[in-house]
C-alpha cells in the first residue's frame, strides 16, 4: 500500500509521518502530483493559516489534484478546514468538499480561552473511520477556527458550541483533531483511515 | 468538555533525565525516552523537556533526543532550555517537537516571538516566565533561571508577549517552586484571567489538593510538576481520578 503524506507550507507533518512509523506503515512525504495522484491513501496534515496555505496549493496546482482524488484522503485540522467550503480566516475560499462552513470560535465569556488547546471529546462516532472507537472518547485539539455542524458531520465536539470534530463525503474525510498526537485512540483512528 | 492537563517536566542535562528519579519498572530511569513513555501510558495530557545544559555544543545532543522522543511518544510535548533564536526553533519543530518554551531570549528580544509566530503559528509558542513577589507586592519578571532580577511587572510582560503571538504560557513562581506548599493561586489566577491565552501553572505543587486549587482557585488551564510525580509522591492516575471526583474535567 503507498500512502502519501501531502507536503506543503503547514506544521505537523513530521508528527504524521513518525505516528504512521510508529504503527509500523511508511509513508511517502511528498508535493508531487503524480505521487499523490497514484496513492492509495492521501494524509493532508496541517497547521497554520488558510489563505497562505491555499495560496500554496494554488500555486502547485494542488488544489485541483486534491478535490478530484479517488481514494481514501484524511484531513487533519488546517487541512480539515481547507477541504470546507470557505474560511472566515483571512476570508478564504478552500477547496469546496464539504459545504460546512468554517468559522472563528467567538463568545462574550472572557474566561474562556481561544484557540482551545487540550484534550476535548468526540462523540456521535459514524463511519468505520472511527470502528471500534468509544463515545467521548479523548482527543487532542488545537485550533481557533471551527466548522459547524451540517450533513457531512461524521463526529461532534463540544467548545463553545457543538461543532464538527469530523466531516465526511464520498471517500473524502476529515478530523479537527490531531490523531497523530492523540495517544491510542489517535492511532486506532490512523488504523482505521489505512483500512478503509 | 474541554480537561484541563497535566504536565510532567521532564529536566534533561547532556541527553540524560536528572533528578534521580525512583522508578523501579524502568531498567533506565535517566533514559528520556522510557520516563516519556511511561508518562504518557500512565495519562499524562502533554510532557515538557527542559534543556538545563543548554550550551551550544550540546545542542546538538538535545536535537537528537527531540527527534526520539517524536518517534516514540504519541502525546504533545514540548521542549525548551537555551533557545536563542528563530533557527533553534526551527530545528527543534522540524525535528518533531510540537511547541517550544522561549524564556530570556523574548525578553531580551520580543521580536523573536513574532517572527517565530508568524512562521510556524502561535500554537507552537510556549512563553515561560519565572516570576517572584517581591516585598512591594508585586510580581516581578526573572530571567536566566532565576538569577536576574528586572524590573518589569509580570503582567506587563504577559501582555506583550500575547500581543506578540505567544500562544501559551508557561507561569513558575519562584516563590513557590520547590516548597511543595501548593502552587501561586493569585498570580496564576491573575493572568489567566485577563489574558485570551491558556496558562500553564508550575511550581509548588506538592499534593492532589493543591492541583485542585490551582486548577480552581488559580483558574489554570494546565499544570506543570516536576519531582513530585519523578519520586511518585503523586501519581498522574490517582491524581486525576481524584481530580475527576472532584468535579474537574480530565482525561482519564
Amino acid at each position: 500500500m503507498k500512502t502519501v503524506i501531502i507536503k506543503y507550507n503547514a506544521g505537523n507533518i513530521q508528527s504524521v509521518l513518525y505516528a504512521l512509523e510508529r504503527i509500523g506503515v511508511s509513508a511517502l512525504v511528498t508535493d508531487a502530483l503524480e505521487e499523490i495522484q497514484t496513492a492509495d491513501k492521501v494524509i493532508f496534515p496541517g497547521v497554520g493559516e488558510a489563505s497562505s496555505a491555499m495560496q500554496y496549493l494554488k500555486e502547485r496546482n494542488l488544489d485541483t489534484l486534491i478535490k478530484n482524488l479517488k481514494q481514501p484522503v484524511l484531513g487533519i485540522c488546517l487541512g480539515m478546514q481547507l477541504m470546507c467550503t470557505h474560511s472566515t480566516e483571512n476570508n478564504t475560499n478552500c477547496l469546496g468538499i464539504f459545504e460546512e462552513q468554517v468559522k472563528h470560535f467567538e463568545t462574550p465569556d472572557p474566561t474562556i480561552k481561544i484557540p482551545q488547546i487540550g484534550w476535548n471529546t468526540i462523540r456521535a462516532l459514524k463511519t468505520p473511520l472511527f470502528k471500534g472507537i468509544a463515545e467521548n472518547s479523548f482527543t487532542y485539539f488545537v485550533h481557533g477556527y471551527y466548522a459547524a455542524k451540517g450533513q457531512h458531520t461524521i463526529a461532534t465536539t463540544n467548545y463553545i458550541q457543538e461543532y464538527s470534530s469530523g466531516l465526511q463525503k464520498d471517500n473524502f474525510y476529515g478530523v479537527q483533531f490531531h490523531p497523530e498526537k492523540s495517544a491510542l485512540v489517535g492511532e486506532q483512528i490512523i488504523q482505521n483511515f489505512l483500512s478503509l | 468538555m474541554l480537561t484541563k492537563r497535566i504536565i510532567p517536566c521532564l529536566d534533561i542535562k547532556d541527553g540524560r533525565t536528572v533528578k534521580g528519579v525512583n522508578f523501579e519498572q524502568l531498567r533506565d530511569a535517566g533514559d528520556p525516552l522510557e520516563l516519556a513513555a511511561f508518562y504518557a501510558s500512565e495519562g499524562a495530557d502533554e510532557l515538557v523537556f527542559l534543556d538545563i545544559t543548554a550550551t551550544v555544543e550540546k545542542r546538538k545532543t538535545l536535537t537528537e533526543l527531540v527527534n526520539k522522543i517524536a518517534h516514540k511518544i504519541n502525546i504533545p510535548f514540548t521542549v525548551g532550555g537555551g533557545i536563542q533564536s528563530e533557527e533553534d526553533v526551527r530545528i527543534l519543530l522540524q525535528n518533531g517537537a510540537d511547541k517550544i518554551s522561549i524564556n530570556t531570549a523574548a525578553f531580551q528580544n520580543p521580536d523573536i516571538i513574532n517572527r517565530v509566530a508568524k512562521n510556524f503559528g502561535s500554537q507552537c509558542v510556549v512563553l515561560a516566565i519565572d516570576t517572584k513577589l517581591e516585598a512591594d507586592g508585586n510580581w516581578y519578571v526573572y530571567l536566566k533561571g532565576g538569577r536576574e532580577k528586572t524590573n518589569t511587572l509580570t503582567m506587563d510582560w504577559a501582555r506583550q508577549a500575547v500581543d506578540l503571538g505567544v500562544g501559551e504560557i508557561l507561569l513558575t513562581s519562584m516563590n513557590h517552586d520547590g516548597t511543595k506548599q501548593g502552587f501561586a493561586l493569585d498570580i496564576t489566577a491573575a493572568l489567566s484571567s485577563c489574558l485570551p491565552v491558556p496558562i500553564i501553572a508550575s511550581g509548588g505543587g506538592g499534593n492532589e489538593a493543591h492541583f485542585y486549587d490551582v486548577f480552581t482557585k488559580g483558574k489554570a488551564d494546565a499544570a506543570l510538576a516536576a519531582s513530585i510525580f519523578h519520586y511518585k509522591e503523586v501519581t498522574i492516575p490517582h491524581l486525576k481520578k481524584y481530580l475527576n471526583e472532584k468535579g474537574i474535567a480530565v482525561r482519564i
